[in-house]
């Protein structure tokens, strides 16, 4: 019997991801999402710029590949074409936080019906470690040699604090991969927000705190820890928005 | 067929758009076209469409992308500073061989310039709508029926192509009344789109819409394969008119209002015994090039009368194989040459001859 197996919704291409790195959960979990609600022959995916960007070879729905930043936009085309499909968009923090921000905004504040799956690393990882939008203060990357300085370039955006403040989106939550706790509340979240697409509930984003042990410069196991002494501390773990969760 | 009725040309766009069976409209307010927005905002929601005001023009065309990696067809129209920023989109459109319609009426330049008439996004629509090599079909419409009937040809185009075809008018031509007659539905031609993302149905491998190819070799046959489609556009679907081109020695160039200009300038030279004509290109890439080509065998001098600096006049030179002098008749910042001006330049073109 087998008890553990790939799921449907992921092809057998090989993941390019960097050893350590959690992108290959969170592939996983959306992909389980995906078979357990049965909906795989009727989503489809839109993949970021960034780490993500081949996600499109990884996922086994019809998947699309949109420009920086701009994956909740054209996930409203193709809801509003087709509403019969489940969309789903894949973005980074550069992508979603930072290039892509007014179409976050506005697409939640729309409500549009689309799960929106934000990986934030708090790094810019395929471009080679850049200060991405989430960086923390003080944190060292290649454009931030000398530790962010929050004088400098500002303080970190925090996106489901700051889309909680709309009336527009259905549900914002923030989620860990760093533990297994931490994974298993993620799969529930993240299937969550597919299930309120499916019921018609509205724009519902998973933000997953995640590690980038290569432009972290740390093992996979040290990033793991930063996760939780670090990242978890400035982005606390929640359900920020859930108004069907909230009008029971 | 339809009936004739009054229409403005940014309504008729509209209106012949949803003939074509455009159903999704996504655009940003901006003078001289929001007319197109206005009417698809009170039209589409009774016929079942999406009219969505997006929040900015790239979302606008990102929209686009998205509808139309479905497979349906959609448009989107803007004026030069807004077609601008959708530069980032028309050239991911181009990269993923997807069709859309898309119009331009353009206005002053560059930066916000005016809000008046203006044709100075020529080059920007026939040679650099976007980063990386590709084209557009560029359609330039010098009467409301045109507006209309350019709009359900770059429909047609766009689909059979797989790329974006463009509309590039002026405000004049947004802004100006006629009698228009918008073809049946029945006679539009739509095409089997089996690449759109419509969910794989558990029935086939999935479809992929996209842009990127990391292996060199792989990116270069794209590019080969996609102007080998161009090569094709530029043998079947070049449109010109022209007029008094029979005996003509003095031959104007032009389209949109300036081509309406030019011809009362044409009449009137006529009358005075110049022996003018011209050649009003519908399509502006694919450029009519062979026929000003052959036209060169017999004209003696060209006259490009454009609403910029001096735009097309580098295509007419270029086909015409730098063979005839070509003159340049332009105004711009939203001002329109006057008959008589053009009429001076027809007979400084003479003089050049006599």
């Amino acid at each position: 019997m087998i008890v553990f197996d790939k799921p449907k919704s992921l092809t057998d291409a090989p993941l390019h991801y960097c050893p350590g790195c959690t992108h290959g959960i969170i592939h996983r979990l959306v992909a389980e999402a995906i078979d357990e609600l049965g909906i795989e022959g009727r989503t489809i995916g839109v993949a970021p710029v960034g780490c993500a960007v081949m996600a499109y070879d990884y996922f086994a729905c019809d998947m699309v590949e949109a420009a920086h930043g701009r994956a909740p936009a054209v996930a409203t085309g193709i809801k509003r074409a087709n509403p019969e499909n489940i969309v789903f968009t894949y973005q980074g923090d550069g992508d979603l936080a930072s290039i892509g921000t007014a179409e976050t905004v506005h697409s939640a504040t729309r409500n549009e019906n689309i799960t929106v799956i934000f990986v934030n690393n708090a790094i810019y990882g395929m471009t080679g470690g850049q200060m991405a939008p989430t960086s923390l203060p003080g944190q060292i990357t290649q454009t931030s040699p000398y530790g962010r300085d929050t004088n400098l370039c500002g303080f970190p955006v925090k996106i489901c604090e700051m889309l909680s403040q709309l009336e527009g989106p259905e549900f914002l939550a923030r989620v860990a991969v760093n533990n297994v706790k931490n994974i298993k509340n993620a799969k529930a979240t993240i299937k969550k927000a597919f299930e309120n697409q499916v019921n018609g509930k509205g724009f519902s984003l998973v933000e997953v705190i995640s590690s980038c042990p290569t432009n972290w410069g740390m093992t996979p196991k040290d990033a793991l820890k930063w996760i939780d002494d670090n990242m978890i501390p400035y982005y606390p773990l929640g359900v920020y928005k859930d108004r069907s969760g909230e009008a029971k | 067929m339809a009936e004739k009725v009054l229409m403005k040309g940014n309504e008729a766009i509209a209106e012949a758009a949803i003939k074509a069976g455009c159903r999704h409209y996504f655009g940003y307010p901006i003078t001289p076209q929001t007319e197109i927005a206005a009417y698809m905002a009170k039209r589409m929601p009774k016929i079942g469409g999406t009219f969505l005001q997006a929040e900015s023009e790239i979302a606008a065309i990102n929209m686009v992308y998205g509808v139309s990696s479905a497979g349906k067809r959609v448009m989107t129209s803007s004026s030069s500073p807004g077609v601008a920023l959708k530069s980032e989109g028309l050239s991911y459109l181009a990269g993923a061989d997807l069709p859309a319609f898309v119009v331009n009426v353009q206005r002053g330049g560059p930066g916000l310039g005016g809000i008046q008439p203006s044709q100075s996004d020529y080059f920007q629509a026939t040679k650099a709508g976007g980063h990386g090599d590709f084209r557009m079909i560029v359609l330039a419409p010098a009467s409301v029926q045109e507006m209309a009937d350019l709009t359900i040809k770059g429909f047609e185009l766009a689909d059979n192509y797989r790329m974006t075809a463009m509309i590039l008018a002026d405000g004049t031509m947004g802004q100006m009344m006629e009698p228009v007659e918008i073809r049946d539905s029945a006679d539009i031609k739509t095409f089997d789109k089996p690449w759109a993302v419509t969910g794989t149905g558990m029935k086939r491998e999935h479809n992929i819409v996209n842009s990127l190819y990391l292996k060199p070799e792989q990116l270069e046959k794209e590019n080969f394969a996609r102007f080998e489609r161009y090569k094709k556009i530029e043998e079947n679907e070049v449109m010109y008119e022209e007029f008094m081109m029979d005996d003509a020695e003095i031959c104007i160039v032009a389209f949109g209002i300036a081509a309406r200009v030019s011809q009362n300038a044409v009449v009137e030279a006529r009358k005075q015994g110049i022996k003018a004509g011209m050649i009003r290109p519908i399509t502006l890439w694919p450029f009519p090039k062979k026929r000003l080509l052959a036209a060169a065998e017999k004209v003696k001098t060209f006259i490009s009368v454009e609403l910029s600096m001096g735009q097309m006049v580098e295509d007419i030179e270029l086909a015409t194989k730098c063979t005839r002098p070509v003159m340049l008749c332009n105004r711009v910042g939203g001002m329109i040459p006057s008959p008589e001006e053009v009429l001076a330049k027809i007979k400084e073109a003479q003089g050049g001859i006599n």
